[in-house]
């Protein structure tokens, strides 16, 4: 893996210039959605691997949407921790816990007490650094993954109270994504016609759009589609999209549940 | 659609209208609500009941949190035979506490409503259902009671340290604890509203201040604090003692003395507990400890 700037702990030289947002980045809105609708099960629930709902079902939360954007099996992963989740990462096993994630447990899994032990029995090779930079919120955690085929993913993930999360970068586009819905991110190249292709996919399969936004950094450049959808995307489905002309990839998300 | 979890005293006068119970209410209402079936449900809720059940269990074994500050106490108050407390008042602290200590060593438990403040209801539940005879249906109950006193501090007041300090977390689990306990014990559903403003008034503007940031001192034994709090709130309840402050009323004001306390006393771990000089030098010792742990750590 092509070595990437990192900072040790206690280190705060520039930012990192792979999480800086260059240029703006146009977020088109339908709909706020960040009220969600609560059920009692978030009230008695969610059941969940201690002690902190933020610091550990937060943290392997962010790992697990990680990997699920990078759409393979992880081989390296660089974990870069701020904030509160840099300061109490021992007694939250905040560390233990996005690796966790990353290899895909789910926030109940009694594994991500032993990650560390599981990444190395996976051939999942990592890197944990703590950061002293102030982010936006204080419980980030900035990810960046190389899956087996050599693809790569960089996330910034905020843990937000609960255990909910908001995904607020992807490869350094500003999103918002909390994976409360049923999710899809199209990765695709900035050309008239791709969103529409996408949501037409999306309507010959009777699958309704409940929020939907776009990104972009450039005009013609890498962009980024993120839907939420009232029913999960199936992995035939996927496939199609990823056959689109200006589509590179493709990833469905399952909501999580509390 | 109807927000059927607006307030308490909607819910206590619907109730009362169609002669149930508060968790009877809010199983019909959330079936409605998440477009499921009540068994579904039912369920649902009984596997999160197992889960309490269990880590109740295991938090009495011998471990130590990650950190060492914690672990074992709720083993030694289960080997303590109670002078002051009732049987069930000794088992409700000594669950509360081994489910609290579970989830300070990464054990799997259901937050309730959070992490920091899991052992408060099942502690309430599980002792009434070993010493007064309620069985797992009846807890399942008292589950769905307990959820609907959350749902409504969640809408008009906070279950968050960060944004309520511990009355938000440990407080509202000792007035969902409490509701449940009067349900249990045949309790009417204008009682189980006086329970939770009892509950809530005595932990009014009590600060989250864990020391060096972690979900262990003094949360564990605010744990058991919160489960005391909600006998004896069931208790008055039961007695047919009346809140002066309508229970909606003490949720707003939870609501604003949330809004008023200073954010070094709202899990910022920079005012209370977590400001003596003892914490600190805890907090300094677990930061070498950390430094140390990231540096050995394989690349």
């Amino acid at each position: 893996m092509k070595p990437w700037k990192y900072y040790e702990k206690g280190t705060s030289r520039t930012p990192m210039p792979g999480f800086m947002v260059i240029g703006g980045t146009l977020p088109l809105e339908w709909r706020d959605n960040t009220q969600t609708v609560m059920n009692m099960f978030d009230i008695i629930g969610p059941v969940m691997v201690g002690p902190s709902s933020s610091h550990t079902a937060g943290a392997s939360r962010a790992g697990l949407v990680a990997r699920k954007l990078l759409g393979e099996e992880p081989a390296e992963a660089e974990i870069t921790l701020f904030g509160s989740f840099a300061k109490t990462c021992a007694g939250h096993g905040v560390d233990r816990a996005v690796i966790g994630g990353i290899l895909g447990f789910s926030l109940d899994d009694l594994r991500l007490r032993t990650a560390f032990e599981e990444a190395e029995k996976a051939g999942l090779s990592y890197r944990v650094s703590h950061s002293e930079l102030a982010m936006s919120h204080p419980n980030t955690v900035a990810i960046r993954l190389k899956g087996r085929s050599g693809d790569t993913i960089r996330v910034t993930v905020c843990s937000v109270g609960g255990g909910a999360i908001k995904v607020t970068e992807i490869d350094g586009g500003q999103v918002e994504l909390t994976a409360q819905y049923a999710t899809t991110v199209v990765f695709n190249n900035d050309r008239a016609g791709a969103v529409a292709a996408v949501t037409a996919c999306f309507a010959q399969h009777n699958i309704n759009i409940a929020f939907m936004r776009v990104y972009r950094n450039y005009e013609g450049k890498d962009a980024i589609m993120v839907f939420e959808t009232d029913q999960l995307v199936g992995a035939d489905i996927v496939e199609q999209l990823q056959r689109m002309p200006n589509i590179r990839k493709a990833v469905s998300i399952s909501p999580f549940q509390s | 659609m109807t927000d059927y979890f607006s307030s308490l005293e909607s819910l206590v006068s619907q109730a009362e209208k169609q002669g149930c119970s508060l968790s009877q209410l809010t199983w019909e209402y959330q079936a409605t609500d998440m477009k499921t079936s009540r068994e579904e449900l039912f369920a649902n809720m009984a596997g999160r009941l197992a889960v309490m059940r269990t880590s109740g269990e295991k938090g009495l074994e011998e471990t130590r949190s990650p950190s060492g500050l914690s672990g074992g106490q709720g083993k030694r108050l289960r080997e303590h035979v109670p002078q002051l407390l009732g049987p069930v008042g000794h088992d409700a602290a000594v669950i509360a506490m081994a489910i609290a200590e579970h989830n300070a060593c990464m054990g799997r438990i259901v937050a309730a409503p959070t992490a920091g403040a899991c052992g408060i209801l099942p502690g309430v539940l599980l002792s009434l259902g070993k010493h007064l005879g309620k069985t797992d249906e009846q807890l399942i109950l008292g589950l769905f009671n307990a959820a609907a006193v959350g749902l409504v501090i969640a809408k008009n007041a906070s279950l968050s340290g960060a944004e309520g300090g511990c009355a938000a977390e440990c407080g509202s689990a000792g007035a969902m604890a409490a509701s449940a306990a009067v349900e249990l014990l045949g309790g009417t559903p204008r009682m189980c509203a006086n329970a939770c403003a009892f509950a809530l008034k005595a932990v009014m503007g009590l600060v989250c201040d864990p020391v060096a940031g972690l979900v262990e001192v003094p949360c564990i034994k605010r744990n058991v604090s919160g489960a005391m709090i909600a006998l004896s709130s069931a208790e008055l309840a039961l007695a047919g003692i009346e809140s002066a402050i309508p229970a909606d009323e003490v949720i707003l004001a939870m609501k604003s003395v949330g809004c008023m306390m200073n954010p070094a006393l709202r899990e910022t771990s920079l005012g209370g507990i977590a400001a003596t000089p003892t914490a600190c030098e805890i907090a300094r010792r677990l930061d070498r400890k950390q430094v140390q742990a990231s540096s050995n750590r394989p690349q």
